[in-house]
């Protein structure tokens, strides 16, 4: 590492900005996003164990306008690295690893992702709001 | 002709030392975490979150105890290795990255400890 003057490879500046970089940025984003969330999808076992008052002002906590925002945020973050994981997957088994497919693939993530974050706020997060 | 040494060959490490076990367990994990996850967010329609009753009585399902206690752990695992991964590509330097993947070690132990500990109380406690 004390060899500052080898040459370097080409880093990211230096490609077009493409659909599949944005996808791959997002899985990784989304991801640090879901470790974060874990915090609190811990904390709120926690504070089911710890008892009602405990929890129930976790529950206030998250149906505040605050609390919606990080909600609908973690489901999109989960249904984005969930779609993309799959993706992911089938592409270690050696199956859409081509340009059109990949295109395809990056449209049905997005798409699944919007439908079902959209889905998931409604039935999780709306009926807290007015508890 | 293979430029690898037989001994190379024989531990089949190749040049990062571990060989491809932290990719094979990322891979692993999040197979396990795709039903997982799904069987969660969806079983939380079915109960009101923000009762407090609601949710024990649902943890204390046998089958529900079981797949938290399953689902925690293997959360905790993949998150340790996707955030490793995520120190290693941008920390170059050497004394912040070891320090940063212990860190992320001990973080992850307390979470998955955290979580079981508070499943279990659910299950079996008393009193709640």
């Amino acid at each position: 590492m004390s060899n500052t003057g080898r040459p370097l490879s080409p880093h990211l500046q230096v490609y077009r900005f493409m659909y599949t970089m944005a996808t791959s940025i997002a899985h990784r984003v989304t991801g640090a996003v879901l470790s974060l969330s874990l915090i609190l999808f811990i904390l709120w076992l926690v504070a089911l164990a710890s008892g009602p008052v405990y929890y129930h002002a976790l529950v206030v906590l998250l149906s505040g306008p605050l609390g919606t925002v990080v909600l609908v945020g973690l489901l999109a973050s989960f249904w984005y690295h969930t779609c993309a994981g799959i993706r992911h997957l089938f592409w270690d088994s050696g199956i859409g690893i081509n340009k059109a497919a990949a295109r395809l693939s990056a449209y049905a993530i997005v798409a699944t992702t919007i439908v079902l974050t959209l889905l998931s706020s409604y039935w999780l997060v709306m009926p807290k709001v007015h508890p | 002709m293979s430029l690898r040494s037989p001994m190379g060959r024989v531990l089949g490490l190749g040049s990062a030392k571990d060989g491809t076990s932290h990719w094979w367990s990322t891979r692993v994990t999040s197979l396990a975490l795709v039903p997982l996850c799904i069987w969660f967010v969806v079983s939380l329609y079915g109960i009101d979150v923000s009762d407090h009753a609601a949710v024990v009585h649902f943890v204390r399902q046998p089958i529900n105890t079981i797949l938290l206690l399953v689902l925690v752990p293997i959360a905790c695992y993949h998150s340790m290795l996707g955030t490793q991964e995520i120190v290693e590509d941008y920390q170059h330097d050497k004394g912040r990255k070891v320090l940063a993947l212990i860190l992320l070690q001990f973080l992850h132990t307390l979470v998955a400890v955290s979580g079981l500990y508070a499943v279990l109380k659910v299950a079996f406690g008393s009193s709640l």
